[in-house]
């Protein structure tokens, strides 16, 4: 077989697929055992050597969203038969089940301020970087330095300062308060990624739109915006990953109106045993959004890590 | 259309001044050149008419109204960009509609507009295709497209064909003069070719270091140069410089060529010093009774013309003679010039030395 530059030979296909898959199941493994548990019954969750392959329940999901309590046979016996299938698998267990947990809020307050947080970081990250690469701005090269050594220690460092902060604003745990801490957080990268892909643009875009009779601000979200849709989609990701698993500023600042799911999903763990089912079903529920959100976007994803390599 | 009268503009980029003091006017329906080496401040001129720079100082009237400081869309100047500036994510009908959209007009106007225009350069077969997809040319057929559309006072182009291949460059800078023929509209064009300045233009402006050096007809910048620049940048090969040492008086009507004395137009100012003559390699006459003397080092073959390459005391001379003429490297000749033509320049300045020749044209400029 002759040697090509551009195409690789088939054992090289061979060779790079084998590699590729390999190392997709490695990381797909732990996920895949969440999930997995997360449709186990508690006995199967805890079964000694591990169980593969079982008989699915929806027990964990069912406990995640419910609180329950224990009950006499005689009690049990006596009710009406049960209305729906999570009420069956709880009585299965000598239990009924006495309301809604928790879980649904704190996911709620999750996609609240994950949503939220990003939404503002990256309006206020693109109005930022736009005017970073277009206007002439005094000390511009040390404004952008200083926004992003906001970055050069771990945010928890701070987080003595901003816990009393905000006791004293009154913005611990609210939602504005959570979504201002990861707007912060996650701006410095917002403006220093779009600000790339801005860059990227070429001026005369929005030079003929400003010709072709539209405002500084029409020529902006009409042509520069579309342009820079991947870089936003990108950094979009970027900022909703962060701020969806935050753990330390939640568990500091947030305890009940305002706590998402990060602190939250450990918590089952103290309610009557181990609850490993439940927890598992938390967390995968817990993936999906963001699961969602980077395969939606994940077009622009790619184009945007390689943006700027090759010109089209 | 409209006029556009250039008064004492200027625009500093902190210490850098991109351009000085400069003034001229664009008449009615010209198709004015700006033509200057890159960094000569052509293109910041420009800018500065369609409102995409302000301007630091001076003034710019379109149509008789003071429009230096309006921001392009109040301006009604259509521009053509070098690389196109076709909005990527519209189609080529979008892109061409999109400054009717900004007007407001009624969409079945845009689409009858828009469909007038496609017929004018012959795109409307790609009117529903992405701009992505299109060659240089067509690329360019849309962007004037844009232009046109909405009918501007004036035309501003940044070398738009600056972009495109050689061969292709010939047939657009043609569809372009005969558009401009059709439509009469006032056009600014930037250049760095200054064969297509001429090729294309009414009027020059030639520009160098932020300052005009020279505004008027093609054939005044050819033949009648105002500065040792104009006269260099302008003409291929460029005018021949013969430095020499003397003086010349006003009336004078010959100068002093080592030892030979050469007859020039008749001057009409005083100077002395470091001087210069300058005459095109197509006024050199290659004659045995010539004045000067000199030596062919080779020729170049050109078809209808040669150029011969000459040297003389005055260092290294170009003249550009019918390829019938039997010349071979080694002969030697004597030079003389066709006097009419001769333009003398002050070394130190890089002026043009006022006479006969050019006092008129020098007046304007």
């Amino acid at each position: 077989m002759s040697y090509s530059i551009t195409e690789p030979t088939s054992r090289q296909k061979w060779f790079a697929g084998t590699l590729v898959i390999l190392y997709a199941v490695i990381t797909m493994i732990p996920l895949l055992w969440i999930m997995m548990t997360s449709f186990k019954t508690p006995p199967d969750s805890i079964s000694y050597p591990p169980k593969v392959f079982y008989t699915p329940s929806l027990e964990g999901y069912v406990n995640l969203f419910t609180t329950r309590t224990r009950v006499s046979p005689e009690t049990l016996a006596s009710l009406p038969p049960p209305e729906n299938f999570a009420e069956e698998i709880v009585r299965g267990r000598d239990m009924v089940i006495a309301g809604p947990s928790k879980f649904g809020g704190r996911f709620l307050n999750s996609v609240i301020i994950g949503f939220g947080s990003t939404f503002l970081s990256i309006f206020l990250g693109t109005l930022a970087a736009y005017a970073f690469s277009r206007f002439k701005i005094p000390l511009a090269d040390d404004l952008l330095f200083f926004i992003l050594s906001t970055r050069m220690m771990p945010p928890i460092a701070v987080a003595i300062p901003i816990f009393l902060m905000y006791r004293k604003l009154g913005l611990s745990d609210t939602h504005l308060g959570m979504i201002l801490l990861y707007t912060a957080v996650n701006i410095s990268l917002a403006v220093w990624l779009l600000k790339g892909f801005i860059d990227e643009i070429p001026r005369e875009y929005e030079e003929a739109a400003l010709i072709d009779g539209y405002t500084r601000f029409q020529a902006f979200y009409k042509v520069v915006l579309p342009q820079a849709a991947t870089g936003i989609a990108s950094t979009a990701i970027f900022c909703l990953i962060f701020a969806w698993n935050e753990y330390a500023f939640a568990v500091l600042l947030t305890s009940g109106t305002a706590q998402t799911a990060p602190p939250f999903i450990p918590t089952i763990i103290g309610v009557g045993g181990l609850d490993w089912p439940a927890i598992a079903a938390g967390a995968t529920l817990f993936l999906l959004p963001v699961m969602i959100f980077t395969v939606m976007l994940r077009k622009h994803l790619l184009r945007g890590i390689t943006f700027g390599a090759v010109r089209k | 259309m409209a006029e556009i009268i250039i008064k004492n503009l200027r625009k500093d980029f902190g210490d850098f001044t991109a351009v000085k003091e400069s003034s001229f006017t664009i008449a009615d329906g010209e198709f004015f050149m700006l033509l200057g080496p890159s960094g000569c401040g052509k293109t910041t001129t420009l800018r500065m008419i369609a409102g995409l720079e302000l301007p630091t100082s001076g003034e710019i009237f379109l149509d008789g109204e003071e429009i230096s400081q309006r921001p392009p869309s109040q301006r009604d100047i259509a521009f053509v960009f070098q690389m196109f500036a076709l909005y990527p994510h519209m189609n080529v009908r979008r892109n061409i509609s999109y400054p009717l959209v900004s007007q407001g007009m009624k969409r079945k106007d845009v689409r009858a507009k828009v469909a007038e225009v496609a017929k004018i350069l012959g795109i409307e077969d790609m009117l529903d295709k992405s701009v992505g997809g299109l060659s240089g040319g067509d690329r360019q057929r849309v962007a004037l497209g844009r232009a046109i559309v909405r009918d501007p006072k004036a035309f501003m182009m940044d070398e738009p064909l600056g972009a495109l291949d050689a061969e292709f460059r010939e047939r657009m800078s043609e569809e372009l003069r005969a558009l401009h023929d059709r439509m009469g509209a006032t056009t600014v064009y930037v250049t760095h070719d200054q064969l297509e300045a001429m090729q294309m233009g009414d009027k020059i402006v030639v520009m160098n270091n932020a300052v005009v050096e020279q505004f008027g007809t093609p054939q005044d910048i050819y033949d009648k140069p105002a500065s040792l620049f104009v006269a260099d940048f302008i003409g291929s090969p460029s005018m021949n410089f013969l430095n020499f040492n003397g003086q010349i008086d006003e009336g004078a009507t010959e100068v002093t060529l080592g030892g030979a004395r050469v007859p020039v137009p008749l001057q009409h100012e005083h100077q002395d010093g470091q001087l210069v003559f300058g005459v095109r390699p197509e006024h050199v006459v290659l004659a045995d009774d010539g004045a000067l003397r000199a030596q062919v080092l080779t020729t170049e073959y050109l078809g209808t013309t040669q150029i011969v390459v000459l040297q003389s005391e005055f260092g290294e001379l170009k003249a550009r003679v019918d390829s019938s003429l039997p010349v071979a490297a080694g002969d030697q000749l004597g030079i003389s010039f066709n006097t009419p033509t001769i333009t003398l320049f002050d070394q130190s300045t890089g002026r043009a030395i006022r006479s006969e020749l050019n006092e008129e044209a020098l007046r304007n400029g």
